[in-house]
């Protein structure tokens, strides 16, 4: 059988605000924006996570979601209602931006599943705006 | 730091009237292949267009590209000349192209392709909630996790 992709949804709540300390206030306004604002703002994310592969010919189950579930909500737990610039350790170098935390959550959820089975991640900041990640590509 | 390809997506909406008719072909024939949207004097959706750029992070800014630039180019190119226009009449695309969704999406990218260059990847139009456009192809070959 055909490799298939599953995919299932979850979602967070989170704070953050795009800001560098290396550059002047009106600099930082002048590219960031409202999202520049001294005390951050949130958002619901929601993350899409794609597994690729055959279904097991004993269960037919390319995944078992319940195993997925739990690896993915134990990863998210740190993200949860947290302000991502102060309460994760990711973002001290780098700007919590939707293009940097779907790598970051790439990188925790491809390193608990067996097999290198990530296909892709799409993260929403908002219903109008997403981030498709699919690993390591060169542009 | 190389792996930092990603592909961002925006989504603007805009309203606009179309009429499905070519004078290439008789009045039946246009009846025949449009069907309502043929009637003389068009019908309107409001559409979705989405917008896929892909590129590598700013390792400064965190961002593929400042959204308040992607969104001044949709707006300038596309929704300005499109929102509450009626297409056939209103925008040079669609003097002698049909605006079916099928010819929006292609001119859509056409538009946009020139001011975002490279980075352009994918435009996606909804007509309806059901009905949608994509060009060009999607390349869901990159997701190939094995």
């Amino acid at each position: 059988m055909n490799q298939l992709i599953i995919s299932r949804r979850f979602d967070f709540s989170a704070s953050h605000r795009y800001y560098r300390d290396d550059w002047s206030a009106a600099k930082n306004h002048s590219v960031f924006g409202l999202c520049a604002l001294p005390n951050g703002h949130g958002h619901n994310y929601i993350l899409e996570v794609s597994v690729a592969g055959r279904p097991d010919p004993s269960t037919g189950m390319v995944i078992n979601l319940v195993e997925l579930k739990s690896i993915v909500d134990r990863i998210l737990e740190e993200f949860d209602h947290k302000h991502l610039n102060l309460d994760t350790p990711y973002f001290h170098e780098r700007i919590p931006t939707t293009e940097n935390l779907v790598i970051v959550l790439w990188d925790l959820i491809n390193s608990h599943l067996p097999d290198s089975r990530l296909s892709h991640l799409r993260l929403y900041e908002t219903d109008d705006l997403f981030v498709d990640y699919y690993g390591d590509q060169e542009c | 730091m190389l792996k930092n390809t990603v592909y961002l997506s925006r989504r603007y909406r805009f309203s606009a009237s179309h009429r499905l008719y070519t004078d290439s072909l008789s009045k039946e024939a246009n009846e025949q292949i449009f069907g309502k949207c043929a009637n003389p004097n068009g019908h309107g959706h409001n559409y979705g267009l989405t917008v896929t750029i892909r590129g590598n992070i700013d390792q400064a800014t965190g961002f593929v590209l400042p959204l308040e630039l992607l969104d001044s180019i949709v707006f300038d190119k596309v929704v300005s000349a499109y929102d509450h226009k009626y297409l056939n009449v209103d925008v040079e695309d669609y003097f002698t192209n049909v605006p079916t969704g099928e010819n929006m999406v292609y001119q859509i990218w056409e538009r946009l392709s020139a001011p975002l260059k490279t980075s352009l990847w994918c435009v996606t139009l909804d007509e309806t909630r059901n009905n949608q456009f994509i060009y060009p192809e999607p390349k869901a070959e990159v997701s190939s996790g094995i």
